[in-house]
């Protein structure tokens, strides 16, 4: 298991070098000067020069790559050109609403799926189990944004049942700030609920079928106790895998929800440095949200040790 | 010849055997007719303004209102609704041909198949939206660009089917056979494995075609995607949001047009799974 885990740990160190190696390539993509771009068409040629020595663009494009993976493999992801700010200062004060976002929507999603995807697998057929898939697919066909607004327009405005917009101003608390978060949670929950159904539904549907259900059922045991016991039991792989695999969805869902709701994340961060041409802030969000998303993964294929002792790596 | 069109007729009617397929494709069919026949059906031009129009509610003028500049939204659902089909069409294309290079290559060749399995896996760390936000922003926002940026985000799902499919393919006897007949490593490549994992790349990327209309709506809405002179169902709506309270009917149709082209394009691609590979059918 050991070798495994090491094995495991060096491929992610891979593909870690590799994001840094594609989050600086997208950069350099860009047609023409970056520091020109940067600065808009109303700075002068001195002021490009002077960005361009200062981040390090009229040195071999080697140089600026090793110095640039360098630098990030130790935390410095370089300076907002807005913010004037170290990347990793401003994208750690944007934290919080993001990372609350994603786990309360993750938790609702979780809430809603796993009962529906069970007993829609349980009840295999019927117009409850239809009625579940269908209602998923048409979640997962709704663009999340268009979700938020709808509610923002009738829970928050009219019916008043959420505040509509914002994360409570500078000096909120903590559970205004979380308040604020419910409504774009419960939107961000519903759409990413409808995978975890989906999967929910087709590993339970495998694990039913298996020898030891009917042997359960055989001997007597009542239903609730074989679906809780010994299918739900055995469902939980294959719904760690997809909770893993939600965070991409998360955070693709976290822009623009929090762009409908004005909350000052990471998303709305990110979408504000396009339109800056913050191009340092475009590349650290890319590079931590990416880490981010390989840790995790490597976390759930960990949790499999745990949570499963036929896994056997 | 006979059996070709016996096996063509059988697929078709697995394919519509589900109803809800059938239904699928049919709305499909008549959003996409409807939108590229936009210059005949559109109702009025959809960029005429008129300020005496501004905000009109559906009726008989307006049959699904006027938007801030009295402009008819009918209209502009349709000649929009080009636009977000076209991209989603090219995307589903363009990151397919990517993918399907990329994937044969990794798959046939062992030496290349570490790295670029490591360079799809690299690739698919990044969210969606967020890696096409990043290439857009540096591209430049337009049509093709919007296309190109979607294109790079999905042909790594294409590259990775592609690949395991060709690992499967490379062992068979009859890649063997070819291969003692003396057929190029191409035309192994092209006639026997691209030609035998085909329905699993229309599978993918049929649900392409709907991630992509789904995200170049997003994107449109960001204020990141295509010229936001140019009406798509995501430009509507991000324009329509400022009036959501008087004229809240300004975002539901072009989300309605969203959603429904998205779910009959998942549907479609769900029933042909199913058909295309019976073995592939998994009860989602």
């Amino acid at each position: 298991m050991a070798v495994y885990i090491f094995k495991r740990i060096l491929g992610l160190m891979v593909v870690i070098f590799l994001v840094l190696t594609i989050a600086f390539v997208i950069v350099r993509l860009a047609p023409g000067d970056p520091a020109a771009l940067m600065l808009g068409p109303e700075a002068s040629a001195e002021d490009a020069a002077l960005l361009r020595t200062q981040l390090g663009l009229d040195r071999p494009i080697l140089v600026q790559y090793l110095t640039f993976v360098f630098n990030a493999v130790q935390g410095d992801l370089g300076n907002s050109i807005f913010f004037n700010q170290p990347v990793t200062q401003v994208l750690l004060g944007r934290a919080e609403p993001t990372i609350f976002l994603s786990l309360f929507s993750l938790l609702i999603a979780l809430v809603i799926a796993t009962p529906v995807g069970i007993y829609a697998a349980y009840r295999r057929g019927s117009w409850l189990d239809q009625g579940a898939i269908s209602t998923a697919m048409l979640a997962a066909s709704i663009p999340s944004f268009w979700t938020g607004l709808m509610f923002q327009r009738y829970l928050a405005t009219e019916l008043g049942w959420f505040p509509a917009s914002g994360y409570g101003g500078p000096d909120a608390g903590f559970w205004v700030r979380m308040g604020h978060l419910a409504l774009p949670s419960i939107v961000l929950g519903i759409v990413n609920s409808a995978l975890i159904i989906r999967f929910t539904r087709a590993s339970m549907l495998d694990i039913l079928g298996e020898d030891y259900i009917r042997t359960a059922r055989s001997k007597g045991m009542g239903e609730r106790r074989v679906i809780l016991r010994h299918a739900l039991k055995n469902a939980a792989i294959p719904i760690i895998t997809v909770v893993g695999l939600t965070f991409a969805l998360l955070v693709s869902g976290a822009v623009v929800t929090e762009r409908v709701f004005n909350i000052p994340g990471m998303g709305n961060l990110i979408v504000s440095a396009v339109l800056r041409r913050d191009y340092p802030v475009i590349q650290g969000t890319l590079i931590v949200v990416a880490t981010l998303y390989v840790l995790i993964n490597l976390a759930t294929d960990l949790l499999y040790l745990l949570v499963d002792k036929r896994v056997k790596y | 010849m006979a059996a070709s069109s016996t096996q063509d007729a059988s697929f078709i009617d697995l394919l519509f055997s589900r109803r809800n397929v059938l239904i699928a494709a049919i709305l499909f069919v008549i959003i996409a007719v409807l939108c590229l026949a936009a210059p005949i059906v559109a109702p009025a031009d959809p960029f005429k303004m008129s300020v005496r129009a501004r905000l009109t509610e559906p009726g008989a003028q307006f049959w699904l209102g006027a938007d801030a500049f009295g402009r008819d939204v009918a209209s502009r659902l349709l000649y929009a609704g080009r636009v977000s089909l076209t991209i989603g069409l090219g995307v589903a294309a363009f990151s397919s041909l990517i993918g399907i290079v990329i994937g044969l290559l990794a798959g046939f060749f062992r030496r290349l198949d570490a790295p670029m399995s490591r360079l799809i896996d690299a690739m698919m760390a990044f969210p969606d939206i967020l890696l096409a936000i990043a290439l857009v922003s540096i591209l430049g926002g337009s049509m093709v660009n919007v296309m190109i940026a979607l294109s790079i985000v999905y042909a790594p799902r294409i590259a990775r089917i592609v690949r395991a499919s060709t690992l499967v393919i490379r062992e068979l006897p009859y890649v063997e056979a070819a291969r003692a007949l003396g057929s190029s490593t191409w035309t192994i490549m092209t006639t026997h494995v691209l030609r035998n994992i085909l329905s699993p790349i229309i599978v993918q990327a049929t649900f392409i075609f709907a991630y992509a209309m789904l995200a170049e709506a997003g994107l449109s809405f960001l204020g990141v995607g295509v010229d936001p002179a140019t009406p798509t169902w995501g430009t509507m709506i991000n324009e329509g949001r400022q009036y959501i309270d008087q004229a809240a009917f300004l975002i539901v149709f072009p989300g309605l047009a969203i959603s429904a082209s998205v779910l009959s394009l998942q549907l479609i691609g769900d029933g042909l799974r199913d058909a295309l590979d019976p073995r592939l059918a998994k009860d989602l």
